[in-house]
């Protein structure tokens, strides 16, 4: 019985992140790389599992050293471990995939100051041990992975008429570069987060509407 | 000449927070009131200008001089964090009206990813010292700028009535998308 309620406690942890704390909709963290890298979706995907990667290992360590750090010096810590996870990840990027890696530039070490990981940190991985840890990173990185893609595929559909670089629309579309370009990005995100909060309001009962 | 360009392009033409979409956070969270956007956007400038005079050395004559320039995300963040918590105390012992109006935004400045992407940046450029400072500062200057534009329209839009899935966060980017259109009209003003 108690090893049941245990693993629907994690299928919980592992689930929230993927619609209740989507991250960049609901919570509204990590809006730079969802608004920069997501004109097409390849880089929207490559860089959602680049955080993912940073994540998962940093929720990992935080979570095993939460009872070694002192409470005063932890940010500070947290920001080591974060840095350094994130020039792995960097150097892999550059060596296995240096399209990609040339495609995200400079947004690949942004990641260090990507308010999710520091979120993370600070309201899971500190308090919990680390097997949640571990599915709440999954969670979450799968849920930006996801939304990542979500405004991926939009702006490239309407920019450039394909998805994943396959030409969908025909001839007669005439792209828009408005979505290519950063307004674009912004248009398509507060468009996302509107139709988000419209949904759930519509599951909570769905009175106030317009 | 080229620090003219420098700034230009950095406050107006690349404005990082409309371009580069650096600094969405302090953007978004801080622009409801004009007064907290222009303290918050003096705060990041000068925090900013201070971050170039001390990265850019620390770049050159320590990372490169010994051969470690993978440690610059380490090295930059430490830097940022230590210098905006000097900076803090600072302030608080030196001016305390000053750090009544900017203190709670200081260390919101150390995750303001504007801060650490400006000392990237400046890496990726192959900036020189004058001109790191000269786009530090002008940096700072085109997020101010932006913070309070943003902030005059939102204390315009109390009074508008807007759909209710829209209100809040939603209705803001929309209005940073269309600053990002009126400020690709800087675009011609220089070439190349």
């Amino acid at each position: 019985m108690a090893d049941n309620g245990n693993n629907v406690s994690l299928w919980r942890e592992f689930k929230k992140g993927l619609w209740q704390e989507i991250p960049p909709f609901r919570l509204v963290l990590g809006t730079c790389p969802t608004l920069a890298v997501t004109n097409s979706v390849k880089n929207g995907v490559a860089m959602g599992l680049a955080t993912l990667f940073v994540l998962f290992w940093s929720n990992i360590i935080i979570s095993a050293v939460r009872k070694t750090i002192s409470p005063q010096v932890r940010i500070a810590a947290y920001v080591v471990i974060i840095a350094l996870l994130v020039t792995i990840a960097d150097m892999f990027l550059a060596a296995v995939f240096p399209a990609i890696s040339k495609a995200l530039g400079p947004y690949v070490p942004l990641i260090v100051v990507n308010c999710i990981l520091l979120g993370r940190a600070e309201a899971f991985a500190q308090k919990n041990p680390v097997i949640p840890s571990i599915f709440d990173a999954l969670g979450i990185g799968l849920g930006f992975t996801m939304s990542l893609a979500t405004m991926g595929s939009i702006r490239e559909l309407l920019g450039f008429g394909s998805i994943l670089n396959f030409k969908i629309l025909g001839n007669w579309f005439e792209p828009w570069i408005v979505m290519i370009l950063p307004a674009g990005a912004f248009m398509v995100f507060g468009g996302l987060i509107a139709l988000i909060n419209y949904i759930s309001s519509r599951k909570q009962g769905g009175e106030n509407l317009v | 000449m080229k620090l003219i360009f420098i700034f230009i392009s950095a406050s107006l033409i690349n404005n990082f927070v409309l371009t580069y979409f650096l600094g969405i956070c302090p953007f978004v969270g801080v622009s409801n009131k004009t007064e907290n956007a222009l303290n918050m956007g003096l705060a990041t400038t000068f925090v900013m200008t201070l971050t170039a005079a001390v990265t850019w050395p620390i770049y050159t004559y320590i990372l490169v001089r010994f051969n470690v320039p993978f440690l610059e995300y380490v090295a930059f963040i430490i830097a940022i964090a230590a210098l905006v918590q000097l900076v803090e105390m600072y302030i608080r012992k030196s001016s305390p009206a000053l750090y009544r109006a900017l203190g709670i935004y200081l260390p919101l400045i150390t995750t303001n990813c504007a801060v650490l992407g400006l000392a990237l940046f400046m890496v990726l450029r192959d900036y020189n010292y004058i001109e790191s400072i000269v786009f530090g500062f002008a940096t700072g200057v085109g997020f101010t700028l932006a913070i309070l534009m943003m902030s005059g329209i939102r204390e315009e839009l109390d009074f508008a009535d807007i759909p209710k899935p829209f209100q809040g966060i939603s209705i803001t980017l929309i209005l940073a998308g269309m600053m990002a259109l009126a400020f690709m009209g800087f675009a011609g003003l220089i070439r190349g």
